[in-house]
């Protein structure tokens, strides 16, 4: 047993909290057992609703998270070739950043060529998945640069790009939860379990 | 998943399981030793000359130089020199990385994680604040979900042990347990995932299901005692044993618990695994289990004679129980690491270190 265990000091600070549960150090055993159960210490402040908002980034499958604001196709053919294209390619097809635009690539058979490019058009599963990323993330010269209105232009000429939608296609909150993915990879659980199956 | 954060399991085992490279005379000459590169001055004799003197920190001899091989500058994979490791812990500087977004530099005065979502108490922690409360270090393997993956495919004989499987470090973690953090907070019975996000460029944000949270996750804040390094998510890392490392996310940021998972870009479009019939595997954490004989490896010449072999054993579905090593392409096995060689059963999340020589020298 290599684990050290360090004890808890509860210094007079007048914190009421019963005394942690320290971490027995008994050797293990095989027999699974129920995860260990933690008493609260005092520590740690609360969080204001600033600070969540400020940092609660995260865009759902269902939209939620998604901002006010919406951007059009057009919209967003020009800002890619402002915040993108050095990255992408100027037609989405790859450089220093990976494939975005491939409508033609295979939509199949991905399991037994590791070598067909992954896109909007073949295999990304949700949409809102854009949003999410190019706002925590995009562009890399400048993350967390975009405006909510031209993220949601980016992900609209994305989609259109990919012929996932129309070219008068608005992305907003409502539009992107409601866009139907072309992917025809259905993603499954892992399945391995304690089998000799491998990833 | 169940066990408390004391049980071990997912080692990785320091192999040194000693064999015998039976080498044939003729084949093993060795041929033409490269040029030898500049070596450091040093006296002739030690013992005639005064040593140095004693510096803050002391550095490798001249003579090794160990050192991660980065594939890009920003991004890519820098891999660890696993035929220089002997043992079982990973050297600090020459870990594997891989960043999304660059390394971030974070002062650790201004350091905050955010604990909210389905809790009772949203709740901000402060680095001195982490570091108060009771903390456990113990020893995993972390590895790149992609690890091994070019060299398997396309296999060469050039590959050194570090482009084969050099997406792999393991690393003696001080921390607190996840479980401890979210009972601070007290999670609402609705929360079945935690969406974990990291505050480097790229904000990686990954879902952790709560039944590994609860089970053995630490909040990282040293490893091989000494704070963690920028590379590795200074000040404060989650640390997920035995799973695909890039959950394991650097620079913590932010932890939300939700009901289901946020189908994130690194668990839909990457770190998914296509399958034959159009079906990709999702959320496939666990790291499967494999090992690596890292000496002999290329680019070593063999002479005639007595040749240990020495390698690495890994598994995140539990401890390594057991090692055989074949010297004749598999048509056997037996070869054990010999008694000599670390504990294997005390090892953690498995690395196993193969040891002394035991076979018989060849004919």
């Amino acid at each position: 047993m290599i684990s050290t265990l360090f004890l808890a000091l509860l210094l007079g600070c007048g914190v009421d909290a019963p005394a942690p549960t320290a971490p027995t150090a008994s050797a293990p055993t095989a027999a699974a057992k129920a995860p260990r159960t933690y008493a609260p210490v005092g520590l740690g402040s609360p969080a204001t609703a600033e600070e969540i908002a400020a940092w609660d980034l995260d865009v759902s499958p269902s939209g939620e998270g998604l901002p006010a604001g919406s951007g059009t196709v057009s919209q967003g053919q020009a800002l890619y070739a402002a915040q993108c294209m050095a990255c992408h390619g100027v037609k989405g097809e790859g450089g220093v950043g990976p494939k975005l635009i491939g409508p033609d690539d295979a939509k199949t058979g991905f399991g037994d060529d590791p070598k067909i490019p992954k896109t909007m058009a073949n295999w990304w599963p949700y949409a809102t998945t854009a949003y999410d990323y190019i706002r925590r993330a995009m562009p890399q010269h400048a993350p967390g640069s975009l405006t909510p209105d031209q993220t949601y232009a980016l992900t609209a000429y994305l989609l259109a790009e990919n012929r996932v939608v129309g070219a008068d296609f608005v992305a907003d909150a409502k539009s992107l939860p409601a866009v139907k993915m072309p992917t025809t990879v259905k993603f499954v659980p892992d399945d391995r379990g304690s089998s000799t199956v491998v990833r | 998943m169940s066990g408390g954060p004391q049980t071990s399991r997912r080692g990785l085992l320091g192999l040194a399981a000693g064999v015998v490279g039976a080498v044939a005379a003729g084949r093993a000459a060795i041929a033409e030793d490269p040029p030898p590169a500049a070596l450091p001055a040093v006296p002739e004799d030690a013992t005639r000359v005064l040593g140095g003197g004693v510096t803050p920190r002391s550095d490798r001899s001249p003579f090794e130089s160990p050192a991660v091989s980065p594939t890009g500058h920003v991004s890519g994979t820098a891999f660890s020199p696993l035929q220089d490791f002997t043992g079982t812990i990973t050297p600090t500087d020459v870990q594997f990385q891989r960043h999304h977004g660059g390394i971030a530099q974070i002062d650790p005065t201004r350091y905050k994680l955010l604990l909210h979502g389905l809790v009772e108490r949203p709740l901000t922690f402060t680095l001195a604040e982490l570091k108060r409360f009771p903390h456990v270090t113990r020893a995993h393997f972390l590895e790149c979900a992609g690890n091994g993956r070019k060299a398997y495919r396309e296999p060469t004989p050039e590959l050194t042990p570090q482009f084969i499987d050099g997406q792999l470090s393991n690393v003696e973690w001080t921390g607190v347990p996840l479980g401890q953090l979210l009972a601070e907070a007290g999670l609402k019975p609705a929360a079945r995932w935690l969406l974990v996000e990291g505050g480097d460029a790229s904000v990686l944000m990954r879902s952790l299901p709560i039944e590994k949270a609860l089970d053995d996750c630490l909040i990282a804040f040293a490893s091989n005692g000494e704070a963690l390094r920028p590379a590795h998510g200074y000040p404060v890392r989650l640390v997920v044993p035995g799973w695909e490392a890039n959950i394991s996310i650097k620079w913590l940021r932010r932890i939300e618990a939700v009901e289901s998972p946020a189908m994130a870009k690194d668990e839909t479009v990457r770190y998914t695994d296509a399958l034959p019939g159009d079906l990709a595997r999702q959320f496939s954490f666990v790291m499967d289990t494999k090992s690596i004989i890292t000496s002999p490896s290329h680019p070593m010449q063999l002479t005639p004679g007595m040749w240990t072999i020495s390698g690495l054993a890994w598994t995140g579905r539990g401890r390594i129980t057991k090692v055989e090593v074949s010297t004749d392409g598999g048509a056997s096995l037996g070869l054990r690491p010999s008694s000599s060689a670390p504990s294997l059963p005390r090892r953690r999340r498995g690395l196993c270190c193969l040891g002394a020589g035991t076979a018989p020298p060849p004919p």
